[in-house]
């Protein structure tokens, strides 16, 4: 939590640790708006769930379980990685940080690589809603197609978020790369908060997607 | 300071949770297929709050500012249950 000797702090903190906290709840704050921005598409996914469970059933099982446990692998080892980055940014370590922060960008680009890849072959397999779903894979075509609706916008929404941390996580890596103050311990501790929110959001996505009703392998 | 060793530990947590899942999964649970998957990802979103997002070595007032999200997401799953899950009561 302590700051580095040659952190600044802004004019209206009284000290490096009032500053810390105001940025800190201020983050926490933002979170609290993402949770419920993800959570309104978590309440309708479980009122969807409990109403149609042998559609949501049939639709998990046309994912690809393996994909989904990869990139839960990656996503957990990028908060990692993310973690390290921060020990770094609070002891100073520049050279350590640049190299972890673009570890963790790239395992996050690793992630969208993996999901880009899948969603090829969720196209081709024709589980996309709409004028060209298969409906002839599906007992009930109806209700199924309610549940791919959720999965394409949550994970759709999920590698949004992916996308912009990646980008403010390369940001940070080139910034401290030149030396800029603009990666201080306070901003990349902030950005590795938002970056672990967006992994807890996918350790819930991955058992609710891919893992219904005991997934084929 | 965290320490390498402890972050690395937690990712070793992280990652036995995972394969926890895995075992779920092959195990054929049944109707506890759910709430266990649910509580391994509850687990596993625990200790990344916990311990990579320092919760654990927060302020008081930062963990009611990251309890208040967890509190109006259980409003909004709660109440919207407690209408659903009623609805053949009546």
């Amino acid at each position: 939590m302590a700051e580095t000797e040659t952190a600044h702090v802004a004019h209206q903190f009284d000290d490096g640790e009032q500053q810390h906290e105001a940025v800190t709840l201020g983050m926490w704050a933002f979170l609290a708006t993402e949770i419920m921005l993800f959570g309104g598409l978590f309440a309708g996914y479980t009122v969807f769930r409990i109403q149609y469970f042998e559609a949501f059933r049939e639709g998990s099982h046309h994912l690809y379980v393996w994909l989904g446990t990869a990139n839960t692998a990656i996503l957990l080892l990028s908060s990692f990685t993310m973690a390290l980055a921060v020990s770094a940014a609070e002891k100073g370590h520049r050279r350590a940080l640049v190299a972890i922060l673009a570890t963790t960008a790239a395992l996050g680009l690793a992630f969208l690589t993996v999901k880009g890849f899948e969603y090829r072959l969720d196209i081709h397999d024709g589980i996309v809603p709409g004028p060209h779903f298969e409906a002839a894979l599906f007992d009930h075509p109806a209700e199924v197609q309610i549940f791919f609706v959720l999965y394409w916008l949550m994970t759709a929404l999920h590698a949004t978020h992916m996308l912009i941390g990646v980008c403010v996580i390369a940001g940070l890596a080139v910034q401290a790369a030149r030396g800029r103050p603009a990666a201080r311990a306070n901003t990349v501790e902030m950005t590795g908060l938002y970056w672990h929110f967006v992994d807890i959001v996918w350790i819930f996505l991955f058992p609710l997607l891919y893992l219904v009703g005991e997934p084929r392998w | 300071m965290v320490s390498t060793a402890r972050t690395s530990l937690v990712l070793l947590a992280l990652m036995a949770l995972l394969a926890l899942t895995l075992v779920a999964v092959l195990a054929h649970l049944g109707p506890w297929e759910t709430p266990v998957n649910l509580g391994i990802a509850g687990a596993k979103a625990a200790i990344v709050a916990l311990w990579f997002m320092h919760v654990r070595r927060s302020s008081a007032l930062t963990r009611v500012f990251a309890g208040a999200g967890l509190l109006w997401l259980t409003l909004l799953l709660g109440l919207t249950l407690s209408d659903y899950l009623s609805r053949g009561w009546m």
